[in-house]
């Protein structure tokens, strides 16, 4: 099972690091759905069957498809990617890096605190999400909801053809 | 069944911080190395996620269903801002004729 | 507590008149007809004059010598409490008879004399503001009350010096009047404030009583009443503050007659009359207030001997009598001074509307040197000049011989030389009077082309009522000497508290007022010798004259002076300040402070260029940034 962790993170990280530095935006979204995938198993690998599944409907099912629609759409390829300056691509590889640098070193400040409850590996399942998400946090359920509208409102203002100003 | 459901109690929280923290960086860098607008997307997704993954992560070391919750949430918020980031982009394209963000140099005024 | 008196709480609708009268004649400037505001406001100043009489008449029946009416409490904050109040005694009902009876009838006088002006609506409203400031400065039962119509009476005297606005030497004219007034009244509220401070009160009536505790001399005391006689010192026009007076004659002849002559410029002598019983507590001030009131008197009335604009010689007479008024205070005697005031405005008023009437009928000519032989043409105001001329002279019996007299005497009490020097005001006094009106009515008329003619009635009634008051006001106050009982002095002393004095013998006395009598005839006998048998006119401008002459047309070079000591250095100290530390200190290091922002800001524009992707970075690298920093920390 800690060979499954380090493999499963071994995939992540190099999947997420080609997302960045590949240059073709198919090959982005594909590497990003492989990323999504292996973050599932690890999902599961923490019992969190719920979030496993909901991982996979959502962004690889839902999300990662609408950026595959949006890239055709726009008929995206390899030619039209702009790419940045040299020295502006190494700077960012070297924030990166140091944002990684510090945000370990900020870790190591860290200090174990002993868990509320006792360990059970029931939590992850969906009869326990379920219960806690329809139990405590039922307002927010429901006004995410609207959240959604507006989103769904504000997606379909952005996609029409803008007559008042353009190009046509 | 019985392994998998005891796994994380060999491995150490710390583990799942630093990869976390790997991912977060990946993404940050990516976003500051791409001008493609999409690209850029993406990293964000990439960083939401690696959140998501330590909140899961902590959830379930703390046997609190709470933090399992809260990455439903952002899952909820994450689909939301890429419906309109992603009509955005589209108008982008409309209007500009490119997804190139250095092209979207009127935010001084 | 003294009992109140029914119908005393009328006293209100004294200043209420002209209040009504300055918002009507203000407010419907527009809307009025040319002659409809001088009748509203003549018919309020008259009907307030009619309350004052009915005023006199109560407290003579009540029996009372004063009463208090309070109409709202204005400040009451903790340990400061400060009615809105009036105070009706006898010296104030003397005071507002004066202001509202010669007031009413310089208002109807107006109405002649502003007939052509185009802002004679305007005029009355100020003039009617003014006789309501005025009558607050009277009636105030407290410092503060006073002080208010103190700063209003000053405002309407810098709005109608000033009001024929469109001359600039006009407008000069009043803001010197202002100027030198506001000096004064900086005194006057300093010792306000010093008066609060001392008695925790500024009502008449308490500071009085608690004043008893103080010793003669009182260090504190001296303080508070020299401070309030630098504020009487502005008002009334003496020396050093006199030079704005002659120059205030800019304004309309009948606010100068109301205002530069009987009103306002005696509202320094009420108010140290008013606070006798401090003054009685400080003989230091007291001698001070001599020798300005001597100087005055006598430097004035050598300056009046070579003017030659008939209101320039008025106004320096009015200083110069207002000199005699404060004499008369600093010799404790103050109700004698109040009587002078009383004479005064009825001869002084008198002789500012007669020269307004020569004016107007000369067609505004102001230089006595044009004018002459108005005898014939005018004779009603001929008449009504010459009896203020021999009232102001001190001529028995008119009016100003007994309050001149009672001065005098006064002064003779006090020390010989006084009274040589006064006596010797006095019959320059009588000098320079006398060439008025030998050059303005005898003789050939100078100026050709002009038509003099008599006034209309409103005007000419008016001079005829004063002149009658000039003839007889002096028997208000008939002296033992002539089997009188001093009525007016005796009325006032229950008000004003004077020094006590020893008598004169009466015989003393008769020589006294024949020997001045002597005088004065010859005085008048060189005048008449000079101007009228010789008829020898004033030099014109630009000719040589003896020294002496010349030092006394010029003013004494007061006002060269003033402008040498204060004008000029004040000038070249605000040269220096707007030259050397404006100009070249602080608006260069305000200006760099400007240019350097701007020069950052051009360099900082250069950050904010639209770009994404650096905002990105700038973005990480300040989280960046704040993560290390709350690591280390």
């Amino acid at each position: 099972m800690v060979f499954l962790f380090y493999f499963l993170s071994a995939i992540m990280v190099i999947s997420a690091l080609l997302v960045v530095f590949s240059k073709s935006p198919i090959n982005n979204v594909i590497y990003l759905i492989i990323c999504f995938i292996a973050m599932a198993g690890h999902y599961i690998l923490l019992n969190a069957q719920f979030l496993a599944v909901v991982h996979i409907i959502v962004y690889t099912g839902a999300i990662m498809v609408l950026f595959l629609f949006v890239i055709m759409l726009l008929n995206l390829n390899k030619a039209i990617i702009p790419q940045k300056s040299a020295a502006a691509r190494i700077l960012a590889v070297v924030t990166g890096g140091l944002f990684f640098l510090v945000l370990i070193a900020a870790t190591r400040q860290t200090f174990v605190i002993t868990p509320r409850y006792a360990f059970t590996s029931e939590i992850g399942l969906v009869a326990n999400v379920g219960k806690t998400l329809f139990h405590e946090f039922l307002l927010p359920f429901e006004i995410s909801s609207v959240l959604f509208i507006s989103a769904m409102v504000g997606a379909v203002m952005f996609g029409k053809r803008d007559h008042s100003v353009g190009d046509d | 069944m019985n392994e998998i459901t005891s796994a994380i109690q060999l491995i150490p929280l710390q583990h799942y911080i630093i990869l976390s923290v790997t991912l977060f960086s990946i993404g940050m860098m990516g976003v500051l190395f791409r001008r493609n607008i999409i690209a850029i997307l993406m990293c964000l997704e990439l960083m939401f996620n690696s959140a998501n993954l330590l909140l899961a992560a902590f959830s379930a070391y703390h046997s609190d269903p709470s933090g399992q919750v809260f990455v439903f949430f952002i899952m909820i918020v994450a689909a939301a801002e890429v419906a309109v980031g992603l009509s955005i982009v589209v108008m982008m394209k409309r209007n500009v004729e490119s997804v190139d963000i250095n092209l979207l140099n009127r935010l001084k005024w | 507590m003294v009992e109140q008196i029914p119908n005393i709480n009328l006293a209100w609708l004294v200043p209420a008149f002209p209040l009504l009268g300055f918002l009507v004649t203000g407010l419907a400037n527009r809307k009025l007809k040319h002659n409809q505001a001088g009748i509203i406001a003549s018919a309020m100043v008259l009907l307030s004059f009619l309350v004052s009489v009915v005023l006199f008449f109560i407290l003579r029946a009540s029996g009372q010598n004063e009463a208090t009416v309070t109409l709202f409490n204005w400040i009451s904050i903790s340990g400061m409490n400060i009615p809105f109040a009036l105070l009706i005694d006898h010296l104030s009902l003397t005071m507002m008879l004066i202001v509202t009876g010669v007031g009413a009838l310089i208002h109807i006088y107006s109405i002649g004399y502003m007939h052509d002006d185009e802002r004679v609506n305007s005029f009355f409203a100020q003039m009617n503001l003014f006789t309501f400031s005025m009558l607050l400065l009277v009636m105030g039962a407290n410092y503060l009350v006073l002080f208010i119509g103190w700063e209003g009476v000053g405002l309407c005297s810098y709005l109608l010096i000033g009001f024929w606005f469109k001359n600039p030497e006009y407008n000069y004219a009043a803001r010197k009047a202002f100027v030198m007034n506001r000096i004064g009244d900086l005194g006057f509220i300093l010792g306000i404030i010093l008066l609060f401070f001392t008695f925790k009160t500024v009502t008449f009536s308490e500071i009085f009583v608690q004043a008893s505790g103080f010793q003669v001399g009182a260090p504190v005391i001296t303080l508070i009443t020299i401070l309030l006689l630098v504020g009487a010192v502005g008002k009334s026009a003496q020396i050093p503050l006199f030079t704005w007076l002659p120059d205030a004659m800019a304004g309309p002849t009948p606010v100068s007659a109301l205002i530069h002559a009987a009103t306002m410029v005696t509202a320094g002598i009420y108010m140290i009359a008013r606070s006798s019983i401090l003054y009685n507590l400080a003989p230091l001030t007291l001698n001070i207030i001599i020798v300005i009131g001597l100087a005055t008197a006598i430097i004035a009335a050598l300056i009046g001997l070579k003017q030659n604009d008939i209101k320039k010689v008025l106004a320096y007479s009015t200083v110069s009598q207002l000199g005699y008024m404060f004499l008369a205070l600093g010799l404790g005697a103050y109700s004698a001074g109040v009587f002078h005031v009383t004479t005064h405005s009825f001869f002084k008023a008198l002789l500012f509307l007669g020269a307004g009437s020569v004016i107007h009928a000369m067609g505004g000519e102001q230089d006595i040197r044009k004018m002459g032989g108005l005898r014939k043409k005018m004779p009603l105001t001929y008449f009504t000049f010459l009896a203020a001329t021999l009232a102001i002279s001190g001529i028995p019996p008119f009016s100003g011989f007994f309050s001149k007299d009672l001065i005098l005497s006064k002064a003779f009490e006090h020390s010989i030389i006084l009274y040589i020097l006064a006596l010797g005001g006095a019959l320059i006094t009588c000098f320079y009077m006398f060439r008025l009106l030998y050059l303005v009515f005898f003789g050939e008329q100078r100026l050709a082309g002009a038509h003099p003619h008599e006034a209309p009635k409103v005007m000419t009634i008016p001079l005829i009522i004063l002149s009658v008051l000039s003839v007889f006001g002096g028997f208000l106050n008939i002296p033992s000497l002539f089997n009188g009982d001093s009525e007016f002095i005796t009325f006032l002393q229950t008000a004003v508290v004077s020094k006590a004095s020893e008598e004169l013998s009466h015989s003393t006395e008769i020589g006294l007022i024949l020997g001045s009598l002597l005088l004065l005839g010859l005085v008048i006998f060189l005048a008449y010798r000079t101007f009228v048998s010789k008829s020898i006119i004033p030099a014109k401008d630009g000719e040589p004259m003896p020294f002496f002459s010349k030092l006394i047309a010029n003013r004494f070079y007061i006002d060269e002076m003033y402008t040498t000591v204060f004008e000029k250095p004040f000038g070249y100290l605000s040269d220096f300040f707007y030259n050397k530390v404006e100009n070249s200190l602080l608006d260069p290091v305000v200006d760099e402070i400007g240019f350097t922002t701007s020069r950052v800001g051009t360099l900082l524009r250069k950050l904010q260029q639209g770009n994404m992707s650096f905002y990105l970075f700038a973005m990480v690298a300040g989280i960046l940034l704040f993560i290390i920093f709350i690591l280390i920390v």
